[in-house]
């Protein structure tokens, strides 16, 4: 590309591909080396622990999808790509994604609007405000077994204070652990419970990074507030919502405390990372449960590619 | 999906229409009551459940507050599991996880940001990008090589696998970068090498970031749930969240939850008081990265 390639205009620059444009003065003196060794052994025991602990158990799971396995046992049959076909033809798995996919479109949803609505009546300045944030915080950083149990006594049909509630004004409590559907929608709920307060607390910054004199302007031409939040605020907060929608749909999608402290068998929560817990842990089936999570790591690479690429490119940045 | 929410213009713009109700609900303190309510209430409801005989919180019509204050369910939730182990143990797990974590996260951003290393910036990519691998994926390959290690119910077979931070390092590198480089390299003319540069130096200027990485990774070691889960099948060896989940799996449900609801507030209540304590730091840790500059 150096070739000398003369436009309009411009004097055709004589640059023959000399080695000293491309290579840095760095002779490997005393120096350097001293350097490169510092630098593995500063950052060689972290870097080690990922490439371990991270990086070594997705190509592990490619290798044990490729076995019928039982955990535990030695002995272990290549079956190529039995499991893969299992899971895409087993009956159950058509369950499996559509729970995936409500609980996290769900999930992700009512966090992200619960979120801002919270954001929105937060960011004023008036006394006990920084006590209203921290709050609504407050529940994200909890255990997510702790919070679940405290709701399965909430949700109790027989003896929970929901039902207490829900009967005072007439109404019946449902089986909440029962029906499949209705423990989908309790973790939901629990989920978002738990969740908000870090979409709302994001969102309260996004909004106090809004401009001041771009709301005056708004509110001398005569917009409504509503007009100047769907005009002014709403899009200079889209790549708040677009960081939001990528972690909350990256923590939706890796769920489990809640799940596994509410519906330990997952009867109608079963998302794709449970039903690779039940399957790896519960049914000891090494080499199908390796395969759900391979499955979901591809998921969740070409979530993010595609996320990176096409979304990113529709988000207005100020 | 949210990203593409053009809304059509509502014809009737009465007191009802959506957008009035959403300006309406914005604008109101009773919004905010009613949110920190919808938060605090639970919590609240747990303790005084954990100090409720069976007989009053198995009942149709429970009473707000507990007959008495006596702490007669952790005793007794001491009594059929041994609680006091599982504290031990989520408190050792925490400690020694922690502390790893902060200083293997605070040498790689050092390492990241002043050691000279050909292709730093693809080491970091490749760091960072270990946020994108949940732990749930790993945890069946990490299941297997630990405990064919031998590291089932063994502290070092809890502690090992979460040891690697991405976070962490992602955070402290910010904090490094920011540093006027002024300072390192009158430290360096003076004849420091890079390990005095670190300690007395780098590592003091940044103690509010250090803090933050410290606290955001003690509430992640504490409430860590599914490896202590499947590493440890010996009672003595569980953590808090997963001695409960055994203790709810040997109880009757119902005449369990006074127990379990005290087995909570010994999970909860600690991060609750460390968060209260020091919200701004935890605040500002998790949702750092966040809002661009």
């Amino acid at each position: 590309m150096s070739v000398s390639t003369a436009k309009s205009g411009e004097a055709p620059i004589d640059d023959p591909p000399s080695p000293s444009v491309s290579i840095r003065p760095t002779r490997f003196g005393p120096r350097e080396r001293r350097d490169f060794l510092v630098f593995l052994a500063f950052a060689g025991p972290n870097i080690l622990l990922i490439i371990l602990f991270s990086y070594r158990p997705v190509i592990q799971n490619i290798q044990y999808s490729l076995l019928n396995w039982t955990l535990g046992s030695s002995n272990a049959t290549a079956i190529g790509i039995g499991n893969y076909v299992e899971f895409l033809t087993s009956p159950g798995t058509l369950d499996i994604l559509r729970i995936t996919l409500v609980f996290t479109l769900v999930t992700v949803g009512g966090s992200m609007v619960l979120g801002l609505l919270i954001a929105l009546a937060l960011n004023r300045r008036i006394r006990g405000i920084g006590l209203a944030r921290a709050t609504v915080f407050a529940p994200y950083v909890l255990s997510g077994v702790g919070v679940g149990f405290v709701w399965q006594l909430i949700f109790d049909p027989a003896i929970g204070i929901l039902g207490v509630i829900l009967r005072s004004v007439g109404l019946s409590n449902p089986e909440w652990f029962r029906n499949p559907n209705l423990t989908l929608v309790m973790v939901i709920i629990v989920y978002i419970w738990k969740n908000m307060g870090y979409a709302a607390v994001i969102y309260l910054a996004g909004l106090q990074a809004v401009p001041k004199d771009l709301l005056e302007a708004a509110s001398l031409d005569g917009a409504s507030s509503s007009r100047t939040f769907r005009s002014v605020v709403w899009p200079l907060l889209s790549p708040t919502t677009f960081f939001l929608v990528i972690t909350t749909i990256l923590s939706s999608l890796q769920a489990f405390d809640i799940i596994q402290a509410m519906t330990p068998l997952g009867n109608g929560t079963t998302t794709l990372i449970y039903e690779s817990y039940l399957q790896g842990f519960i049914n000891t089936r090494a080499g199908y449960s390796a395969t759900i999570a391979t499955i979901l790591f591809v998921l969740l690479v070409i979530f993010t590619i595609v996320q990176l690429r096409f979304v990113e490119r529709r988000v207005h940045y100020s | 999906m949210t990203v593409t929410m053009e809304k059509p213009e509502p014809r009737a713009a009465g007191p009802l229409a959506p957008r009035n109700l959403w300006a309406a609900a914005a604008t109101s303190y009773l919004t905010i009551v009613l949110v920190v309510l919808v938060v605090a209430l639970p919590l609240i409801w747990m303790i005084l459940a954990s100090f409720k005989a069976p007989s009053e919180l198995i009942t149709t019509s429970p009473s707000l507050l507990p007959d008495s204050l006596a702490p007669t369910n952790y005793v007794e939730a001491a009594r059929r599991a041994p609680f006091g182990r599982f504290l031990l143990n989520s408190v050792i797990v925490t400690a020694i996880g922690a502390g790893i974590k902060v200083i293997l996260a605070i040498m790689t951003a050092y390492a990241l940001v002043y050691v000279r290393f050909p292709f730093k910036n693809l080491i970091f990519a490749g760091i960072l990008a270990t946020l994108m691998v949940p732990p749930q994926v790993s945890v069946l390959p990490n299941f297997i090589l630990i405990s064919g290690l031998g590291g089932a119910n063994t502290y070092w077979g809890i502690i090992l696998p979460g040891l690697g931070t991405g976070f962490g390092t992602f955070l402290l590198r910010q904090q490094l970068l920011a540093i006027p480089k002024s300072l390192t390299e009158a430290a360096e003319i003076d004849g420091a090498g890079h390990w005095r540069r670190l300690w007395s130096i780098v590592v003091p200027v940044s103690a509010p970031t250090i803090a933050t990485v410290a606290l955001v990774s003690i509430v992640f070691e504490w409430n860590e749930y599914l490896w202590p889960l499947v590493i440890t099948s010996d009672p003595m060896m569980m953590t808090l969240p997963v001695g409960l989940n055994a203790l709810r799996n040997s109880e009757s449900s119902a005449l369990g939850y006074p127990l379990l609801m005290a087995g909570s507030v010994a999970i909860i209540v600690p991060v609750l008081i460390v968060f209260v304590a020091l919200q701004r730091y935890i605040i500002a840790g998790l949702t750092q990265g966040a809002v661009k500059d």
